[in-house]
């Protein structure tokens, strides 16, 4: 369990605080009362013990605990074989939607989507970006309509990951042309097996199709899946972008984890392809690395309670830098062997590594981190006016209708 | 592993605020320029604030030696505002380097009584480039100070730090039997302290000579080359914070005069191409602070891995406080450059740091080792 959704407010709150033991005592319970061998009906009942992400509420999969416990049961239950819910199959679902229906979503919403969404048994994508909105998104010009109850939403999206395995879809949508561009959009679920929705996939440097365009044809919505009010989507769309960033870069790791540990395994199994030009590159890469994991951890030890800040462009940004760095320094330490390349043919995956295949695969993947979530230049901006306090750049584009803006 | 405590306590966020409040008062960079070409070095008043009122000299001593029975993790945060402030006071030579080797010996507890109430300072005659790890006495340094049968030293040390405004010095020296650690009045015959003309303004530096000092024996063999390495490991983990102290002035600063500053009819700092270079500074202040952290953590829990940790703050934040410096000067555009600004105090504190008890490049070699990131043989 790999989820960087933050919990509001635990339900209810009334309870004594839960304690390690008490998350053990769950975990023995589940474990008891049932076997492991059917992966979807213990996963259900995981969630309904509170022990998929212990800092939700109770009913909601959790248990209204610290964040801190969920290593506590995540532990318990791999020591004892217990199959997980393959967090990277799901990464936008549990790194992005799920803390976004926390935060905005009704409790209907809530009990309908976030069980089947933890267990793995939904998986979700994000309908955001738009060929005319990428950095820009509040740009966006994909429209939706609402008729008696029901939204009818006409657009182009692109550079969906996994919009090909998904059966729900965070989406963003224009719903009031008239207003200024960060203030006429609204958030909706929208049904991936809606006639309307056609998916092509589109093909990236790595030969895989991970992500995908989108065509939206009159595409039916029941307002009973709007996420927050109508005009109030680019607040609820924050939720989901400060978390993707800490989903991307934010993660836990051990000393090693990430891709530093793929490259130090490389130089320590092959001392002929050593050498003092490499040596030096790699120690730089290992400081830095073994620092951003010590900043990721302190930046944890902060947020204890709460949501991710602007703090979590920092991360994102950092694990960008070393993710490419060091895939780089990689294939550059394979020399003649750093000539090839696993495998070039198109398949669209079910799930992404960052880590996985071969380094020529994990150089080229990495090239997309300092481009998903945000580029590192948007990064920087956010840093330098939401950290820093930096003024803005003159804009012209803020106050206006977003109908009258050029495009 | 153990996961280090890489946040501020309550009681380190306190002795940070009556520290910097201090600093406040008795130090503003108009004072610090003053002293800086003037004939006493430190702030003899301020010191006595800092170590005896504040108790900031005795911070990592036990109580039953006089001290505030705190850790190492108290004393990186006075110099995290030491750094902040560039101050000119003897706490690393004195309350750090010298501390930490008495604290080694058990020869010395009534000298180190007396450093922890700040009534007298001291400082470790090592060089202040000497890394931990360098071996004693310094293999490969030129700089070796040897003692008779009688205990009498004589040789040299160029370049020790806090010297000048030290009560005592103790001096690693190769006796018969071995390596031991010798205690020397600042006033002793045959002793000459000459003060050099150093980068850096705000920690002036001194080179010994010695011939047949009279000296006291605190260490011999069996203690002495621990207790120098020891205080070599703890100073270079420390520095970490001062460096990180280096690296939020310079940042804070020149963020909040490019807020102001205005060229091209708006604010310099509004301009993208000067956002995203502080962007930068503030992502490298972030990570100096958890490395910092983190050594100190690490030295104050006496951990197993903490030559790692301090390898790994080293290696990062003497090359993070350097970049925030020069930074610091560019961003300030020609006033940057001026006597009368104080940009230039930490660029040259910043500078020298970076060399000081071993640079970045230094601490990256003894990771190849600590980490298992062997170099290429021949
Ligand atoms: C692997 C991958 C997976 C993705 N998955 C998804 C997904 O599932 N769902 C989804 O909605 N989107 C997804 N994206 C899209 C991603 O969010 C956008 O590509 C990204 O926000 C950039 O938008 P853009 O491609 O339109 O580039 P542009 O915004 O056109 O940017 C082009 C260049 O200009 C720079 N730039 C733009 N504006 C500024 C500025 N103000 N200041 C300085 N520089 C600027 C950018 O940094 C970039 O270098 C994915 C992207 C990748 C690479």
């Amino acid at each position: 369990m790999t989820t960087t959704a933050k919990g509001t407010a635990p339900a209810g709150g009334t309870g004594p605080a839960v304690t390690a033991e008490d998350v053990r005592r769950r975990v023995r319970a589940l474990l008891d009362a049932h076997g492991t061998a059917d992966r979807t009906a213990f996963l259900r009942a995981r969630f309904d013990a509170g022990l998929a992400w212990v800092h939700f509420p109770e009913g909601l999969g959790g248990l209204g605990a610290p964040r801190g416990l969920q290593a506590v049961a995540d532990a318990e239950l791999a020591a004892a074989g217990a199959p997980d819910n393959n967090p990277r199959a799901n990464g936008i679902g549990l790194g992005m939607a799920a803390p976004t229906l926390l935060r905005f979503g009704t409790p209907e919403q809530q009990a309908r989507f976030l069980r089947p969404l933890w267990t793995g048994e939904e998986t979700w994508c994000q309908l955001f970006s738009e060929p005319g909105a990428g950095s820009d998104l509040a740009a966006l010009g994909t429209r939706a309509v609402l008729d008696g109850d029901t939204w009818t939403v006409d657009g182009q999206k692109v550079w969906t990951s996994g919009a090909h395995t998904a059966r729900w879809a965070i989406l963003v949508a224009r719903t009031d042309p008239d207003a200024p561009k960060h203030r006429g959009i609204t958030y909706f679920v929208c049904d991936m097996t809606d006639p309307g929705v056609e998916v092509r996939p589109l093909r990236q440097i790595t030969g895989e199709a991970e992500f995908n365009e989108v065509f939206l044809t009159g595409v039916r919505i029941p307002d009973a899946h709007r996420i927050g009010e109508a005009g109030d989507g680019w607040r609820v769309a924050q939720t989901t972008l400060n978390n993707e960033r800490v989903a991307i870069g934010g993660q836990r790791t051990p000393r090693e984890g990430g891709m530093i540990g793929t490259v130090a395994a490389t130089w320590r199994d092959r001392p002929e392809l050593r050498t003092h030009d490499l040596h030096q590159r790699l120690l730089h890469g290992w400081v830095e690395a073994e620092v951003a994991r010590l900043t990721g951890e302190r930046l944890r030890q902060q947020l204890a309670v709460g949501q991710p800040g602007p703090e979590g462009a920092a991360m994102k940004l950092a694990f960008a830098r070393l993710a490419q760095h060091l895939s780089g320094l990689e294939v550059e330490l394979l020399g003649e062997e750093g000539l090839g390349y696993g495998d070039w043919t198109m398949v669209r995956p079910d799930h992404v590594d960052f880590l996985g295949r071969d380094a020529g695969y994990r150089y080229l993947r990495a090239k997309g981190n300092s481009i998903e979530g945000g580029t590192s230049e948007i990064l920087r901006n956010i840093i330098a006016e939401r950290v820093l306090g930096l003024p803005a750049e003159p804009r012209t584009d803020k106050d206006v209708p977003w109908k009258e803006l050029p495009r | 592993m153990t996961t280090p405590d890489l946040l501020y306590s309550e009681v380190e966020e306190d002795l940070r605020a009556s520290v910097r409040a201090l600093l406040a008062d008795r130090c503003p960079p108009a004072a610090v320029l003053a002293r800086a070409e003037g004939p006493a070095p430190y702030d003899g008043k301020l010191w006595h604030a800092l170590a005896r009122e504040l108790g900031a000299a005795g911070l990592q001593v036990p109580e039953e030696h006089g001290g505030a029975g705190a850790t190492l993790r108290e004393t990186a945060v006075v110099l995290e505002e030491l750094g902040r402030a560039a101050a000119p006071t003897p706490f690393l030579g004195s309350a750090v380097l010298a501390t930490t080797a008495l604290l080694a010996c058990a020869g010395g507890a009534e000298l180190l009584a007396e450093l922890a109430a700040g009534e007298r300072t001291a400082a470790l005659a090592v060089p202040l480039a000497a890394a931990p790890g360098t071996g004693f006495p310094w293999a490969g340094l030129p700089q070796t100070v040897r003692a008779d049968g009688a205990g009498a030293l004589t040789g040299r040390v160029a370049a020790v730090a806090d010297a000048a405004a030290a009560d005592v010095l103790l001096v690693p020296a190769a006796g018969p039997d071995g390596p031991g650690l010798y205690a020397v009045e600042a006033d002793a015959a045959g002793l000459a302290v000459a003060p050099r003309t150093s980068l850096d303004l705000t920690r002036p530096l001194a080179d010994l000579a010695l011939h047949g000092v009279p000296a006291r024996r605190l260490a011999g063999p069996a203690e002495a080359p621990a207790a120098v390495e020891r205080a070599l490991l703890t100073g270079a983990g420390l520095l970490a914070s001062e460096q990180l102290g280096i690296a939020e002035w310079c940042l804070a600063t020149t963020t909040a005069y490019l807020k102001e500053r205005r060229q091209f009819g708006r604010p310099v700092g509004s301009f993208q191409a000067v956002k995203h270079r502080l962007a930068d500074l503030w992502l490298e202040a972030a990570g100096a602070r958890a490395a910092a952290r983190g050594a100190a953590d690490a030295l104050a829990r006496g951990a197993e891995d903490a030559p790692l940790a301090v390898a790994v703050a080293q290696a990062y934040c003497g090359d993070a406080a350097v970049r925030a410096a020069e930074e610091c000067v560019q961003l300030h555009g020609g006033i940057g450059m001026t006597w009368e600004h104080p940009a230039h105090l930490y660029l040259k504190r910043a500078k020298a740091d970076q060399i000081a008890l071993g640079t970045p490049g230094r601490h990256r070699a003894a990771l190849a080792v600590l980490a298992d990131l062997p170099a290429p043989t021949g």
